[in-house]
């Protein structure tokens, strides 16, 4: 074995868990180590960090992670993991998920979650395909892209989901790209510093199936194109919807605090019993 | 000292869930369950507990589950349509052995059918909804005591068995007024807390099929999935061996349990020529009918549908020439109790739809087609 520095993050890893099934030049290695650093920098405690993702490529990541994980149903994280934050509010709740699990199935619980405000970190990593079933197009695919079932173009709008999840009402919103990283540990810094419900949307390159269907072959070309698209959303607000046509429009789309759920659900508990709601009462026999 | 109500079926159901230390509650609207969730609503704040309102269905069942993993025991209420809804996650509640209680207040089906009167047509939903093999338990209540009972027996077999525990009711008491005495002391099953050793594996194969469940934040770093999981709780998905062992082991703790947890009652079974088997809110009718027969007839309440309690029926009816099955559905629990019976007796069904509750004459009718004496 030829010797090599340590990542400094395997601390955080189920190193019993790898090697991991992301394929070379999945984006989702990056994010994990964007998350870790805004972590750190946040100056978090990962062992108060919970975990909960649904199905998909992106949901597998906590099963990576050394933390108490909740890999759930295909686009129901977020009802998960609202139930989670509501019985242990002193938890950190974390959510992983992707285009499909949180825009096609989970679409109803994305912006439902995002009204509420509920203070959940959610990571959604749009790689604008199906890619754990084989590169079927998304809610996110951009109109005339080639999926396996959309062999002649896709021929749907693509949702843009930053500035869905602030229509819907979450007090942080935010894109940002795998070749902006520094942007995105910041991002996700503001968004578990954020009491309420935060949702960073990393757009993302997928080489084996976007770009195998989209003459994309390597993640350098992904990565160059999406870097050609990028515009910051100061920027993009300037130009007309035809400019920004085929363009990854990134920046914060919301930031602004608003009431947050579980807080509403302890005060109610403190005006009706006079404390806030219990933590762990599974485990009492007298309550 | 005891103390006596005069309430709703729905509104027992939810008291009992807070007797068994429910402190949280996701559902959706939906008749004829939804004064369990406006009890709830009302009642949980009152008990530092928390009443959330889901977007659907699907994501209440996806709230108890989480919820469940947080630390609370966790409990939704619906109906027909809901319970369609929430098949998925149920199914993820087997597999990841998740305690919650799931209240189905049953009502004509399918589809909407008729939300205002009553069913049973949902008894081989709650047996087999979910894809795939598993072992549920079910209660079925008859009288608004009961509804109040087994939903606290529903949570605390779902602790004892770490799965999902369904309670089959139904429109009529769901809604039916009626005393019930609630008792000072009332056994509470709380949740074990697993001990923290360096070997500890949270799905572990154990003899009596049940590991003690950490709640998320207690420091055990555990991975919770749907997937085929080996017993530290990995995917493992391609091993026939992990699947056979994990699927075995969730269906024998429950199997092997089978006499602790079914429960029936019988009357009059030894010598009858006809004996009754019913569940839930028709009980009402055969309990009348059988007092007033002149007949030999026997009869036997039906208390945990699953595990389906087989063995005691197949004795109690062993010497039975005919046996009658009265349920709210076009037969569903008759071919249980055909499959128990191994042939020994004429299995008829009354199976009633519509939404009524079959009559005490229209029973005593069923009894004298079969003839006996």
């Amino acid at each position: 074995m030829s010797e090599h520095k340590q990542n400094r993050f395997l601390p955080y890893l189920r190193e019993d868990r790898l090697p991991h099934i992301f394929c070379p030049g999945c984006g989702n290695g990056a994010i994990i180590n964007a998350f870790l650093a805004a972590m750190e920098k946040a100056g978090m405690d990962f062992d108060n960090i919970a975990m909960v993702s649904g199905i998909g490529c992106s949901s597998r990541i906590p099963g990576y992670l050394k933390c108490d994980s909740l890999h759930t149903t295909h686009g129901r994280a977020l009802s998960f993991a609202t139930g989670l934050k509501t019985a242990n509010k002193d938890l950190d709740v974390v959510v992983f998920t992707g285009d499909g699990d949180a825009a096609s199935i989970g679409g109803n619980h994305l912006i439902h979650a995002a009204r509420r405000n509920i203070n959940l970190t959610v990571i959604c990593i749009n790689n604008n395909i199906y890619g754990m079933t084989g590169g079927q197009i998304s809610p996110t695919s951009p109109k005339g892209s080639f999926g396996t079932t959309a062999p002649y173009g896709n021929q749907d709008t693509p949702f843009k989901l930053a500035e869905l999840v602030a229509a819907a009402g979450a007090s942080y919103s935010a894109r940002w790209t795998t070749v902006q990283i520094e942007n995105l540990v910041l991002a996700i810094k503001a968004g578990l510093e954020n009491p309420g419900f935060s949702f960073i949307e990393v757009a993302t390159q997928c080489p084996t199936y976007f770009g195998r269907k989209n003459k994309l072959k390597t993640p350098t070309a992904m990565a160059a194109v999406m870097k050609a698209n990028t515009v910051f959303k100061s920027a993009a607000d300037r130009m007309r919807p035809k400019e920004l046509e085929g363009k990854i429009v990134v920046g914060e789309f919301a930031n602004a605090r608003k009431d947050e759920f579980t807080q509403g659900i302890d005060k109610i508990s403190v005006e009706k019993s006079g404390k806030k709601t219990l933590i762990n009462s599974a485990y009492e026999v007298e309550l | 000292m005891a103390e006596e109500f005069f309430i709703q079926g729905n509104e027992a159901c939810a008291k009992g869930a807070i007797a068994a230390g429910c402190r949280f509650f996701a559902g959706y609207p939906i008749t004829p369950s939804t004064e369990v969730a406006e009890t709830l609503a009302r009642e949980l704040p009152k008990v530092s507990g928390s009443f959330v309102q889901m977007e659907d269905e699907i994501a209440s069942a996806g709230a108890i589950i989480g919820a469940s993993w947080g630390g609370a025991k966790s409990m939704t209420a619906t109906s027909g349509p809901g319970i369609s809804l929430m098949q998925e996650n149920i199914g993820y509640a087997f597999m990841s052995e998740t305690p919650i209680v799931i209240v189905d207040v049953q009502r004509g089906s399918p589809s909407t059918a008729q939300p205002t009167m009553a069913a049973q047509g949902d008894m081989m939903q709650a047996r087999w909804g979910s894809h795939g093999d598993y072992e549920p338990i079910a209660l079925s209540p008859s009288s608004v005591q009961e509804f109040f009972d087994f939903t606290i027996k529903a949570f605390n077999l779902a602790e004892e068995y770490r799965c999902p525990v369904f309670v089959m009711a139904d429109e009529v008491i769901g809604h039916m007024r009626e005393k019930i005495v609630v008792d000072e002391d009332i056994e509470i099953v709380p949740r074990k807390r697993p001990e923290k050793t360096d070997d500890y594996l949270p799905f572990e194969n154990i003899e009596n099929g049940t590991t003690p469940m950490p709640a998320f934040g207690d420091g055990f770093n555990i991975h919770v999935t749907g997937l085929t999981h080996d017993e530290r709780g990995y995917p493992d998905t391609n091993n026939p061996e992990t699947h056979d062992m994990l699927i075995q082991r969730i269906c024998d703790k429950v199997l092997n349990n089978k006499d602790k947890i079914c429960s029936i009652k019988a009357e009059n079974c030894e010598g009858a020529d006809i004996i009754i088997v019913s569940y839930g809110a028709p009980v009402r009718s055969v309990v009348e009918a059988v007092n007033r027969t002149d007949k030999n007839v026997g009869f036997i309440k039906i208390d945990t549908p699953w595990p389906f309690p087989d063995e005691q029926i197949a004795e109690l009816t062993k010497d039975a020439g005919d046996i009658l099955v009265v349920e709210m559905n076009l037969g569903q629990m008759y071919y249980e109790v055909d499959r128990a019976c191994k042939r020994n007796s004429n299995v008829h069904l009354m199976g009633v739809i519509g939404g009524l509750l079959p009559t005490p004459d229209e029973i005593l009718d069923q009894i004298d087609r079969i003839g006996g004496n």
